[in-house]
């Protein structure tokens, strides 16, 4: 997706076209903590789809590594204006993990250990969109990045690449989740500037 | 967790300026409940998390949410559901009494 172009930097953001509006490009990789990190072991990790039947499908950290691995190259877009261009990703395609799954719901609701929820469309997560990622620039990713393991659905808000998942549940509608119930935009597009309600 | 370098929180005094918008009072000097745990304290002793898609604090018993305050420029947006009470005392004046019941 994102390709890295040299000869950027000091330019003026709106002469960046891989820059959504009201963005600036950083090379750090800033943490927003909105709570303690948990520290999850990958052998009391485990990823769950739960569908609107309550049937649940489940993977430990062993079966997800057994999966097929992708290796992503994308731009992320905080919300607080940072976004960070060719960042490097390895994971399960959302695809891979649905592949199992018969739902009739269009609308899902990420889970995190912590206790953290972000609500995303189903549509949004399908078609080579979205990953399950362990690994940030070919390393285990951090805890402070959200490892064992985050969700990554790089076309939104970088709210929406829920740290320290642990599950996606089916809904029939769609509901708020964390940030989204307190002023954040249900949907959260950077191209559309969609930050708050 | 325990190493204080490893701190990632301030504390809820912190939270006094933004919540000045809302409050008439310094409402950090205020008690709050913890609507999950109970515990009872000055909101100044929360864990502010200064994450900037919002202001949170925290209970420093449980690490439940006590308050969640986002600023979107055009609107300011106060959560609090994690408190069951809040508790101010009218101070100003020293040993007088309550003259009417807390409303
Ligand atoms: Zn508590």
């Amino acid at each position: 997706m994102g390709i890295v172009s040299p000869g950027f930097f000091g330019r003026r953001r709106s002469d960046d076209p891989a820059l959504p509006p009201g963005q600036y490009r950083t090379e750090d990789f800033p943490v927003l903590s909105a709570g303690p990190t948990p520290r999850i072991s990958p052998d009391e990790w485990e990823f769950t789809i739960t569908t609107e039947t309550g049937q649940v499908h489940r993977w430990s950290w062993t079966e997800f590594l057994a999966l097929k691995q992708d290796d992503v190259s994308t731009d992320i877009h905080c919300v607080t204006s940072w976004s960070k261009l060719g960042t490097s990703w390895r994971g399960v395609s959302l695809d891979t993990l649905f592949e199992s799954v018969e739902s009739e719901c269009e609308f899902t609701m990420a889970h995190s250990y912590g206790g953290y929820t972000t609500n995303v469309p189903l549509d949004d997560l399908l078609g080579g969109k979205a990953w399950i990622a362990h690994q940030f620039d070919g390393e285990t990713l951090e805890p402070a990045h959200g490892g064992p393991a985050r969700l990554l659905v790089p076309h939104l808000y970088f709210w929406k690449s829920a740290k320290w998942v642990r599950g996606l549940e089916l809904l029939r509608q769609d509901e708020p989740g964390f940030w989204e119930s307190n002023g954040y935009h249900m949907y959260g597009d950077p191209w559309r500037e969609e930050r708050y309600w | 967790m325990t190493d204080s370098a490893d701190l990632d929180y301030l504390d809820g005094n912190a939270a006094a300026g933004p919540l000045s918008e809302f409050f008439a009072v310094d409402v950090v000097s205020a008690r709050g409940r913890c609507a999950h745990c109970g515990r009872t304290a000055a909101l100044a002793t929360a864990r502010l998390y200064p994450s900037s898609h919002g202001l949170l604090l925290r209970c420093p018993g449980c690490t439940e949410i006590l308050l969640r305050l986002v600023d979107s420029g055009d609107s300011v947006c106060l959560d609090l559901h994690g408190l069951s009470f809040v508790e101010l005392h009218r101070d100003e004046g020293g040993s007088q009494p309550n003259p009417q019941p807390p409303a």
